[in-house]
């Protein structure tokens, strides 16, 4: 068979279903339950780290972010 | 030691400019080889100097702020620079006289545009992208940059690039390939440069203290990874000589003209619309004070634009050569493509839900919102003139060229705009922008500005289309090209007239970063303390 007339095959086939079915994956996934704490926290990370902080190992301290490190100094 | 290795190749880099420039067999690659030459050698004094010196000691413990303070310097030069170029070429086309005689052949139009295309895209936005990226991955992540001095030779080596395209436009090189012109030794630079990138931004995705990836740096790698494939796939050409600047493509015809739209979409797919949506998640919520309305929309949103996106090229080549199913594949994606636009659009306006008294007192935020605003009024059109019946109409007219600004400087500018307001106080450590009723006028001039370049080129666009197609009852057609050059003046006018206006903005915003950063009292609050 022709490299065309397999791919062509193959991309409005197999490859059209897998990319379907991960994108319908990716929707069921980000629904599931108990998804939602997960996700409030992750949403809250720009409001974290205004500054490098040493304490701070996991996105679970949510905002519990420590003042005694500075960014680099303004110029 | 790691000095010595510099300075051997910089000494081979500045040796085999030396010989490009003299066996050069055009005139643009002998000034790109002289300039190269020049660079080279000033890097190898300056190395030099330094050998073998106690280096400065750099403090590890803060965020890595220096380069995109540069950054953001770079993107309002560039940003100046790009609307200049713009507002003087939509004059030259009002009045060909601006073609001036003397200044010939390099200010005429047709060298002209794409140095102003690629000024305002990558070194306005491209700047705007690269400095954001690196504000945000470092919030986000809670990390300092990775890779040292790697960000300062992705910021250095994107000018050089920027710099070496411009200049080889104005002297006649180009690869005719629409938003990727720039001939072969710059495309093999900015792919070296782009891989640092690449490397700084995965490294500090990697080395992060969050444990989950924040959305707005989806985006952003989406827009670093798929911007490097197409590069390389676009650009595959082979030199003609090693000492000339002249290359050959490796596709021809249609498979060729396939390739620069899928190109050419996803310049717009993903550096235009996936990086700036980096910035929106990022900065809206930032200045809203409060997080995106919902997570679970923007994973959504990002899944649906990536799967989709990549598909739409082939609606820049209806009724062409290209098959009728291809054209067919790139309009129906193209229409899909309308709703997780749209969908991204109204997460975005949403987050100011509860705070919508903001966009009165607030005009950093009414500028995100306009630019969210432009947003989906680009994405609905962007579909609706995919259509292969639209199409019809709208194709080579100045519509396109509307459309193409109501997104550039509605979305992107604007959403820009937004995050420099939001950075420049932030990075030289000021309470806030120097002058806010400048913002104000920045945002008039801008949206005025905008929109009469989009109505204008809406009536000159539909107007060029009608005629070219008018024919008459034995099935003449009626109108000469002429006839709809000369018909289309006044609306060229008031086009050229609406940048004006944005230029204007543009230089308001200038000024007013220049005084945040000059002038002042230095506030250390917004660096120093965590967020509220």
């Amino acid at each position: 068979m022709e490299t065309y007339t397999f791919l062509r095959q193959l991309a409005d086939s197999w490859f059209l279903l897998a990319m379907t079915l991960f994108f319908i994956g990716v929707v069921v996934w980000a629904w599931r339950p108990g998804s939602r704490k997960m996700h409030d926290n992750t949403a809250m990370i720009p409001f974290r780290n205004e500054t490098i902080n040493r304490d701070n190992k996991s996105a679970d301290s949510a905002g519990k972010a420590n003042s005694d490190t500075k960014s680099e100094d303004a110029a | 030691m790691n000095d010595y290795l510099k300075l051997a190749a910089l000494g081979v880099v500045t040796l085999f400019a030396a010989l490009a420039a003299n066996f050069a067999r055009d005139l643009a690659y002998q000034v790109h080889a002289l300039l190269i030459m020049a660079l080279g050698f000033g890097l190898f004094i300056w190395v030099l100097r330094s050998t073998d010196e106690p280096k400065p000691i750099v403090d590890q413990n803060g965020y890595m702020d220096g380069v995109i303070r540069a950054g953001v310097i770079a993107t309002g030069f560039w940003g100046v620079v790009g609307f200049t170029v713009g507002v003087y070429i939509a004059f030259q086309l009002a009045f060909p006289v601006l073609n001036l005689e003397w200044a010939q052949p390099y200010a005429n139009f047709g060298r002209l545009r794409p140095l102003h295309t690629s000024a305002v895209i990558f070194a306005f936005g491209g700047n705007a992208l690269i400095m954001s990226s690196f504000y945000i991955v470092q919030r986000t992540s809670g990390v300092r940059l990775w890779g040292g001095n790697l960000a300062w030779f992705v910021f250095w080596g994107y000018q050089l690039f920027i710099v070496l395209a411009a200049t080889g436009y104005l002297l006649g090189v180009t690869q005719s390939k629409e938003y990727a012109e720039p001939e072969w030794y710059v495309d093999i630079w900015l792919t070296i440069v782009w891989v640092a990138f690449l490397a700084v931004f995965l490294g500090t995705i990697f080395t992060r203290k969050e444990r989950h990836i924040y959305v707005a740096n989806w985006f952003l790698l989406s827009f670093i990874i798929t911007i490097a494939m197409l590069h390389i796939v676009n650009n595959l050409a082979v030199p003609v000589s090693i000492w000339g600047s002249k290359s050959v493509q490796l596709f021809s015809g249609v498979q060729d003209a396939m390739t620069q739209w899928w190109y050419g979409h996803n310049a717009v797919g993903f550096f235009l619309t996936a990086g700036f949506l980096g910035m929106m998640y990022y900065f809206v919520p930032k200045q809203a004070g409060r997080p995106v309305y919902s997570y679970k929309l923007s994973i959504v949103h990002f899944w649906a634009l990536t799967f989709l996106y990549i598909w739409a090229g082939p609606h820049h080549l209806h009724y062409t050569a290209l098959p009728d199913w291809a054209s067919t594949l790139g309009m129906v994606f193209s229409i899909i493509l309308w709703m997780p636009s749209w969908g991204g659009m109204i997460n975005g306006l949403m987050t100011l839900q509860g705070a919508w008294d903001k966009l009165r007192t607030d005009p950093i935020i009414r500028m995100m919102v306009v630019s969210l605003a432009f947003y989906g009024m680009s994405t609905f059109e962007g579909p609706m003139m995919s259509i292969r019946a639209v199409n019809s109409l709208s194709h080579y007219t100045d519509w396109t060229i509307g459309h193409v600004h109501s997104g550039a400087l509605g979305w992107n500018g604007m959403i820009t705009f937004g995050a420099l307001y939001f950075l420049t106080p932030r990075l030289w450590g000021r309470a806030q922008m120097y002058s806010m009723s400048a913002i104000n006028w920045h945002f008039w001039l801008a949206t005025i500005g905008i929109v009469l370049y989009a109505s204008s080129m809406w009536v000159s666009g539909i107007m060029e289309g009608l005629m070219w197609r008018e024919v008459d009852a034995q099935g003449f057609l009626v109108n000469s090209f002429a006839d709809t050059v000369s018909a289309k003046f006044p609306m060229y006018v008031v086009r050229a007239l609406g940048g004006v206006l944005y230029l204007a903005g543009g230089l308001i915003m200038v000024w007013n970063m220049w005084m945040t950063i000059r002038g002042g009292e230095k506030v250390t609050a917004r660096v120093g303390i965590p967020a509220e």
